[in-house]
C-alpha cells in the first residue's frame, strides 16, 4: 500500500516537473553543450542560414489571346555560398487548364507541373517559363493562378550538423587574441566592480539603518539604480560623460576644474604623474567600473542592510557602556557580524560580475580597453561573424565559471543555507 | 576645555557646510544661472565663522531667533561676496544655512567637553554627508534624463549645461520629443510589445514554475537533492554564453524576430529563480494543511490551486514583480533576436534610437524616460514585494 502511494507520488512529481524541466534543458542546458559543438567548428554568420531553393511566380497575358498565359518562374539559390542536391517543384493548375510547351525536366500530372531540378550549385539562377491555355478555349483568371504558390525543396548540408571539426578556433582564442590581455581586463573589472559595490553597499547600509528622517525614502530611492532599465541608464550616463557637450565635462570646464573635457568613456590610459613616477591609469575601464558599482551597490546595500538590522541592539548598548565610540562600534561589533555575507555577496557578485555584458557593451561597446570576455563573445560572433570563435570564448567563460563555482561551494556553500 | 574636539567640530562642520553650498551651486548653474566661480576658500572661512558665533553663542539666546539672525547674516554676507545670483539661489542658501545651524543646536562649549565627542561629530557629519551623497549620486542621473527630454537641440548646442525648462512656451512644445518618439518612432507600438513579453513571461513563468517548485518543496522523488541543488547552478550561468547556440537554432527555425521566440527563451531563463524562491515558501506553509486536504479528496491539482496558492499569494506576488522586472529590462536578448522594427521591445527601440548618430539626445532621453518610468512607479508601489524578491533572486544580477 504504501509503496504505491509512493509511486504515485513519484508520478505526480515526475509530472509536474516536467514542463519546467523540459524548458530549461532545451533553452540553457542544451545551448550550453551546443556550444561545446560549434566550438570546435569553422562557423560564420553567413553558414547559418540553411539554403533553400525560391521560386518568384509571375504570370502575363498574352496579347490577343485571353485563353492562354505566360508563367515565368524566377528560381534561385537563396545561398550564395552552398549548393542544393535534388531540388523538387511542383504547382498546382486549375482545372481545365494546361501546359502547352513544357521543360523536359518536367511533367503534368492530375493538374500539377512536376520538376526535377537536380543540383543548384551556390548563387543558381534561372527562369523557368510555361505557357498555359484553356482546354475550352474561356477566358482565365490571372489572378486566381498568381494565388497559387509553388512548392520547392531540396537537399542542403546543415554546415552544423557535419562531422567536420578543427582546433583553429581555440588556437586563435589562447594565441592570436591578446588573451592574456583580455582576461587580464575581465578580472580587473570583476575584482574592483565587485569590491567597489560591497564597499558603497557598506556605507549605505550602515547609513539607513540610522534614524533620520525620510529614512523610508532614501531605502526606495538606493534600489533606482539597479531596478531601472540598463539602456536608459547606460544611455544617460553616456550623455553625462559625453566629452563635447555633457554635463559633467561642461561643468567642471565651467567652473575651472579641469581645462579641456575628458573623455572618460573613450580614452584608454590616463596618464598621472605623481613624485615623479608615472602612472598609467585605464580610465575607460575605471568609468566603466564606475558605472558598474553605481548600478549593482543597491544589492549589495539591500543584503548588508537585512543582516544589519538583525544584530542584537543589546551589543551596541554594551559598547555604549563601555565608552566605545562610533568608529569602535563599527569595526569591533558591525564588522565582525557582517562578514559571512559580506563573503557570500562576495561571490555571488564577482560571478555575475564576470558574466556582465550589458553594462560595457552599451557604455563603450568593448572599445578603448574595456574589451571583457563577454564582450569578447560578442565580438567575435557577431562584429567579426565568427560563429565558432564566439563559442570558443563561451566556453572558455562556462570553464571559468565552473571553477568559481566549485570554489564558492567549498568554501562557503555552508554558510550560505544557513542565512 | 578640549580643543581638539572644538577643532573638529568646526572644520567638519563648515567643510559639510561648503560642501553643501557648491552642490546646490552646481544644481542652479544647471537651471541657468551662469556661475563662474565656485569660490569654496571664501565660503569655507564664512561657514568658519558662522560655526564658531553659533559655538560661542551656545544657549544663550532663543534658539530660533539665533538661528534665523545667523542665517539672515550669513546669506546676505555670502550674495554680496559671491556673483550675482537671482532671488530663488539666494532663499535656498538661507534655507540650507537655517537647516544646518539648528543641526548645530546642542553644540555649545559645554557639549563639546564631553568624551568620545570628536569622534562622534565626525560620524554625525559624515551621516549627513552620506545622505546628500547618496541622493545626489543616485538621482542626478535620473535627473538629468528627465530635464533633457524637454530640452531642443539648439538650446543644448548653445549652452550644455542650461537643463531649465522654458514654462514660457505651450504645452505642445514642452512635450514635443514625446510626441515625436510616439509618433515617428513608433513607441506606442514598442510600449505594448514589452508589456504583452513581460506580462506573458510572468503568466508561463508561474504556470511553470507553482507545480514545478510544489514538487520540489513537498514530494519525495528519485534525484530531488540533485535536482534543487543544480537549479541554482544552472542560475549562475549568464544569458551570454547561451546566446550563439540560440541565435543559429532560432535562425533556422525562423523564431529569430518572434515575440513568441523571446517569450519562450525569458520564461527559461527566469525559470530556475522562480521556482528557487517558490519552492522556499512553500516549505514554510504547515504540512497539516494539505494532508486535511488530502483527506478530504484532493488530488495535487486541487491542493496546488486551492490550498498552496491562496496561501503564497505573497511570494507570487514577488516572484511575478522579479520576474517582470527581467522581462521589462532585459536587453541582450532583444538585441540579439530583433532586428525588424515591428517587432521591438522598448529598450531595444532605444538602442536602435543611438545607431543612427543624427537622433537628437532629447528624443533619446524621452525614451529612456519612457522605459524607466513605469518600472520606477511599479518599485515604488509595490516595494514590499519587489524587494523581497530582489532579495530573494539577487544571486542575479
Amino acid at each position: 500500500m504504501s509503496s504505491s502511494l509512493s509511486k504515485i507520488e513519484k508520478r505526480t512529481a515526475y509530472t509536474l516537473l516536467l514542463p519546467a524541466v523540459c524548458l530549461v534543458f532545451a533553452i540553457i542546458l542544451f545551448p550550453i553543450f551546443a556550444n561545446v559543438w560549434i566550438s570546435f567548428k569553422e562557423v560564420g554568420l553567413k553558414d547559418i542560414r540553411i539554403p533553400e531553393p525560391r521560386a518568384k511566380k509571375i504570370v502575363k497575358n498574352i496579347q490577343d489571346s485571353n485563353s492562354e498565359l505566360k508563367i515565368i518562374y524566377k528560381l534561385r539559390n537563396s545561398s550564395l555560398i552552398q549548393d542544393i542536391r535534388e531540388v523538387k517543384f511542383s504547382d498546382k493548375l486549375p482545372k481545365n487548364i494546361e501546359p502547352v510547351n513544357l521543360d523536359k525536366r518536367c511533367e503534368f500530372k492530375s493538374q500539377k507541373i512536376k520538376c526535377f531540378f537536380g543540383n543548384w550549385e551556390a548563387g543558381y539562377r534561372e527562369n523557368l517559363e510555361i505557357f498555359v491555355k484553356n482546354v475550352n478555349n474561356n477566358a482565365i483568371n490571372s489572378k486566381y493562378i498568381k494565388s497559387n504558390k509553388p512548392d520547392l525543396n531540396g537537399k542542403s548540408n546543415n554546415i552544423l550538423l557535419t562531422t567536420d571539426f578543427t582546433f583553429k578556433n581555440f588556437k586563435n582564442v589562447f594565441i592570436n587574441n591578446n588573451f592574456v590581455e583580455l582576461l587580464m581586463t575581465t578580472f580587473y573589472f570583476t575584482f574592483f566592480g565587485t569590491v567597489g559595490a560591497i564597499l558603497l553597499g557598506i556605507f549605505a547600509a550602515q547609513l539607513v539603518n540610522q534614524k533620520f528622517y525620510g529614512r523610508t525614502f532614501m531605502r526606495s530611492i538606493l534600489l533606482f539604480p539597479y531596478v531601472g532599465p540598463v539602456v536608459a541608464l547606460a544611455y544617460t550616463w553616456t550623455l553625462l560623460l559625453d566629452p563635447n557637450s555633457g554635463t559633467i565635462n561642461s561643468l567642471l570646464v565651467n567652473y575651472g576644474v579641469i581645462e579641456k573635457p575628458i573623455n572618460l568613456l573613450g580614452q584608454k590610459y590616463l596618464i598621472i604623474n605623481i613624485l615623479g613616477f608615472e602612472l598609467k591609469l585605464r580610465l575607460a575601464l575605471t568609468t566603466v567600473i564606475f558605472f558598474e558599482i553605481w548600478r549593482y551597490f543597491p544589492l549589495a546595500f539591500l543584503f548588508i542592510l537585512a543582516r544589519l538590522q538583525a544584530i542584537p541592539k543589546d551589543l551596541y548598548e554594551a559598547a555604549d557602556v563601555d565608552g566605545a565610540g562610533p568608529f569602535r562600534k563599527f569595526f569591533h561589533i558591525t564588522l565582525p557580524q557582517i562578514t559571512a555575507i559580506l563573503s557570500i555577496l562576495f561571490m555571488i557578485r564577482f560571478i555575475w560580475n564576470f558574466n556582465k555584458f550589458e553594462d560595457i557593451f552599451l557604455l563603450t561597446g568593448g572599445a578603448s580597453g574595456t574589451l571583457t570576455l563577454p564582450i569578447s563573445v560578442y565580438q567575435q560572433g557577431f562584429a567579426v561573424s565568427n560563429i565558432g570563435m564566439g563559442s570558443a570564448v563561451s566556453i572558455v567563460i562556462v570553464l571559468l565559471l565552473i571553477t568559481f563555482m566549485i570554489i564558492y561551494f567549498k568554501l562557503i556553500g555552508k554558510k550560505a543555507n544557513e542565512i | 576645555m578640549k580643543f581638539k574636539s572644538l577643532i573638529i567640530t568646526l572644520f567638519a562642520s563648515s567643510i559639510f557646510l561648503s560642501i553643501i553650498i557648491c552642490i546646490w551651486k552646481m544644481l542652479a548653474t544647471l537651471q541657468g544661472v551662469s556661475f563662474k566661480n565656485l569660490n569654496f576658500n571664501l565660503n569655507l572661512l564664512l561657514s568658519l565663522g558662522l560655526v564658531i558665533t553659533c559655538v560661542f553663542i551656545g544657549k544663550k539666546f532663543n534658539h530660533n531667533l539665533k538661528i534665523f539672525v545667523l542665517s539672515l547674516l550669513f546669506t546676505i554676507l555670502y550674495t554680496f561676496l559671491n556673483e550675482n545670483s537671482p532671488m530663488w539661489f539666494s532663499v535656498g542658501i538661507f534655507l540650507l544655512i537655517l537647516f544646518f545651524t539648528n543641526k548645530l543646536k546642542k553644540y555649545d562649549l559645554k557639549y563639546l567637553n564631553q568624551d568620545f565627542i570628536s569622534e562622534k561629530i565626525v560620524f554625525e557629519f559624515l551621516s549627513l554627508f552620506a545622505i546628500v551623497f547618496f541622493a545626489l549620486v543616485i538621482l542626478f542621473p535620473f535627473y538629468i534624463m528627465f530635464v533633457t527630454s524637454f530640452k531642443t537641440q539648439t538650446a543644448l548646442l548653445i549652452n550644455p549645461i542650461d537643463l531649465s525648462i522654458d514654462f514660457s512656451k505651450n504645452i505642445f512644445e514642452i512635450f514635443k520629443s514625446y510626441f515625436v518618439i510616439f509618433k515617428t518612432y513608433d513607441f506606442g507600438r514598442y510600449i505594448l510589445t514589452s508589456s504583452y513579453v513581460s506580462v506573458g513571461t510572468v503568466l508561463i513563468t508561474l504556470l511553470f514554475a507553482i507545480p514545478a517548485a510544489y514538487a520540489v518543496a513537498r514530494l519525495k522523488f528519485f534525484g530531488k537533492t540533485f535536482l534543487s541543488t543544480s537549479i541554482l547552478i544552472i542560475y549562475m550561468f549568464p544569458a551570454i554564453v547561451l546566446v550563439i547556440p540560440l541565435y543559429t537554432v532560432f535562425s533556422q527555425l525562423g523564431l529569430r524576430n518572434s515575440v513568441e521566440g523571446l517569450l519562450i527563451v525569458y520564461t527559461a531563463t527566469t525559470l530556475p529563480v522562480a521556482i528557487y524562491m517558490l519552492q522556499g515558501y512553500f516549505k514554510s506553509i504547515p504540512k497539516e494543511i494539505e494532508e486535511a486536504g488530502l483527506i478530504d479528496g484532493q488530488n495535487w491539482f486541487g491542493i496546488i490551486i486551492k490550498i498552496i496558492i491562496p496561501l503564497s499569494l505573497p511570494a507570487i506576488a514577488s516572484v511575478s514583480l522579479y520576474v517582470f522586472m527581467i522581462a521589462w529590462n532585459e536587453f541582450l536578448f532583444s538585441l540579439m533576436f530583433l532586428d525588424n522594427p515591428k517587432t521591438f521591445t522598448l529598450s531595444r527601440a532605444i538602442n536602435h534610437l543611438t545607431g543612427d548618430a543624427e537622433t537628437p539626445r532629447q528624443y533619446l532621453m524621452a525614451g529612456s524616460v519612457v522605459v524607466t518610468l513605469p518600472i520606477l512607479l511599479i518599485f515604488i508601489y509595490f516595494e514590499k514585494y519587489l524587494v523581497s524578491g530582489l532579495t530573494a533572486g539577487s544571486v542575479k544580477g
